[in-house]
């Protein structure tokens, strides 16, 4: 069993309270940060923990802190990223809901490492119920002290808000965040600059994942070298999985990277298989905008070898064999699943949440989505799925945003790995509509 | 969408209560002098607890408020998808359609309700109680299907859950 360094006490009774949090420990990282250690040394904590930004991209927590441009007179900002809508990804919502002190721990010890005395917390708006969690734990940190004025006698002041979004997938992009936090159309901004640098109202300012910040509170607590002892390589620490699909049992888990895909799927302590009996067909393990892996590149790579929860084997083999970790959003497909229907689906949320402002995305979604529909309602061609990929290339780089790769990928991947099931819907369309397709035997078993 | 008649902008103000106007304030005061545009979207979350949708009535009153232009308000409320800018029902039950959920059955969930209801997505009962809607992702993939009303989720869904559900939907909004 894993290691837990986020969500051990998630279900100890009143752990949503100040007090009961902190007889757990709660707020440790808060006085130690505040009360023994200059910012730079947290800053240092963190880079050495070799955290990597857990919302989607990966990238190094503490190389992106110090980053922050640090002009003389010029206010920064911490914005934690709690919009939460890559399909798949869950984990978030678990973490604010059973220990939102945490991420206000954590919120306060790396706007401290960062100097920033005025920190937000944007959480999407179907979130409500969640952001009255943290507004309560909130008050509670200021009443008694861990935020406001002066924090624990160390001259250190910080504010912190959180605010709700309003139903757009395009704000988890982090400039697009920043212009939905100023009251605008969450159009993703031009980089460079970066938000480093001019970021919020133009201020510097880092935007982190929920879970990023939340493990910051370990990673302080610990030391960074501790942390960067769990995992393996590039890959250290823990990390929050969202399961879901055909499994047994879905659910958030916390693993320690380096885990084994099979033992996720299919352990005691995880996810205990694919439902009702059923075999497994794919995996996207990632969230929606990494490539789908059929059951063959599920817990091995092509090599051969045992596939990992880490970074670095869910990607082996490229996107010719591989995928992404991604935002850990891990969604299973048993062999009843249509793989054609699940692309379209796929498809039309790119479509609906383009936020329309770069061209090959506005029209490459929307494109996509109308020619799967044909593919997946039995009117579709063969030229069809050459059509597919020549959009894709279309869109893919050619964007201000990473959302045009993100409904280009796995679309591309689909059709890579499941040629045979698009094109068994353009030859059999009546009995496409009346079956399922079924596995796709392994390259070597066929 | 009504924002989009020319003549709508001409619509007048309308009033908040007293208490949403408190509840702006609030709000509001969370943000720096000057920046108040940023709680634009917990503004719009108020008027629609207050109304049901967000009229232009409604963005004309948020314009004053918050010192802005009202086009401000206008490009703002037809961004972000969760803002209803026609009437909608006492109940909108918003059916999760993506991926996730479409996996574990979200698909005959949203003919369920339909038949249920008799209505389409996009509709509202005669009566008024309900209208149906789908939505993107609500990142409640390990507990779908799933929908959401008023905030709240309902997740695991089965058809005798969603009887229960809008039975205790329906006494609720007729006391």
């Amino acid at each position: 069993m894993s290691r837990k360094l986020l969500i051990e006490h998630a279900e100890v009774p009143g752990i949503t309270s100040f007090e009961t949090y902190r007889k757990h420990g709660g707020y440790a990282s808060v006085e130690k940060a505040l009360k023994t250690m200059s910012p730079e040394e947290v800053v240092e904590e963190v880079k050495k923990s070799g955290l990597r930004g857990r919302g989607g991209a990966g990238f190094p927590t503490g190389m992106k802190w110090s980053f922050l441009a640090k002009p003389e007179g010029v206010e920064r900002h911490l914005v934690c990223n709690a919009d939460e809508s890559e399909p798949g990804t869950f984990k978030d919502r678990y973490l604010m809901e059973k220990l939102p002190h945490l991420l206000i721990e954590g919120m306060i010890t790396s706007s401290y490492a960062l100097g920033a005395r005025r920190s937000y917390i944007y959480i999407r708006g179907e979130f409500m119920y969640v952001l009255r969690i943290l507004e309560k734990a909130i008050a509670e940190a200021y009443a008694n002290g861990m935020l406001g004025k002066n924090i624990l006698g160390s001259g250190y002041d910080l504010d912190l808000v959180v605010t709700p979004g309003g139903g757009a997938y395009i704000c988890g992009e982090e400039t697009a965040l920043l212009e939905s936090l100023e009251g605008k159309r969450g159009n993703p901004r031009m980089k460079p600059p970066f938000p480093a640098v001019k970021g919020l109202w133009g201020n510097p300012t880092v935007v982190n994942n929920v879970e990023s910040i939340a493990a910051v509170v370990p990673i302080v607590n610990e030391g960074g070298e501790a942390y960067a002892k769990i995992g393996i390589e590039r890959s250290t620490g823990t990390k929050l999985i969202s399961a879901s699909g055909n499994l047994v049992r879905p659910g958030v888990y916390e693993i320690e990277l380096g885990l084994s895909v099979e033992e996720f799927i299919y352990g005691d302590n995880y996810c205990r298989g694919i439902a009702n009996g059923k075999k497994l067909k794919a995996c996207i393990p990632g969230g929606s905008s990494v490539p789908i892996l059929p059951h063959y590149l599920v817990t091995k790579t092509a090599a051969g070898t045992d596939r990992l929860m880490t970074y670095e084997s869910l990607a082996d083999g490229g996107f010719a064999s591989g995928s992404m970790l991604g935002s850990g959003g891990f969604i299973v497909f048993d062999e009843d699943q249509c793989i054609v229907r699940n692309t379209w689906n796929f498809a039309r949320f790119y479509a609906h949440e383009s936020c329309g402002q770069c061209s090959p995305c506005r029209e490459g979604t929307g494109w996509m989505e109308k020619v799967l529909y044909r593919l997946e309602h039995g009117t579709g061609t063969l030229e069809d799925i050459s059509l597919l990929e020549e959009i894709n290339k279309k869109i893919e780089g050619n964007t201000i945003c990473p959302l045009g790769d993100a409904a280009a990928w796995p679309v591309a991947a689909a059709i890579r790995h499941f040629r045979d099931e698009f094109e068994w819907h353009v030859k059999s369309p009546q009995e496409a509509q009346t079956r399922n397709y079924g596995l796709i035997p392994a390259p070597l078993e066929a | 969408m009504k924002a989009d008649h020319p003549q709508a902008v001409n619509e007048a103000p309308i009033e908040f209560s007293a208490n949403t106007m408190a509840e702006m304030n609030r709000v509001i005061g969370l943000f720096p002098e000057g920046k108040q545009k940023s709680a634009i979207l917990s503004v719009l979350h108020l008027v629609q607890d207050e109304f049901g949708w967000v009229s232009v009535g409604a963005m004309n009153r948020v314009a004053q408020i918050l010192d802005i232009q009202p086009i401000e308000v206008y490009e703002v409320a037809t961004f972000y998808t969760m803002f209803h800018l026609d009437p909608v029902g006492k109940n909108v039950l918003e059916v999760c359609r993506t991926g996730p959920c479409q996996l574990v059955g979200s698909d005959d969930l949203i003919t369920y309700i339909e038949e249920k209801l008799d209505i389409k997505v996009g509709e509202t009962t005669k009566d008024g109680m309900f209208t149906l809607k789908t939505v993107e992702c609500l990142g409640a993939c390990g507990y779908g299907p799933m929908l959401m009303c008023k905030y709240q989720f309902y997740e695991r869904l089965n058809k005798e859950k969603v009887n229960e559900m809008l039975d205790a939907m329906r006494e609720a909004s007729n006391s």
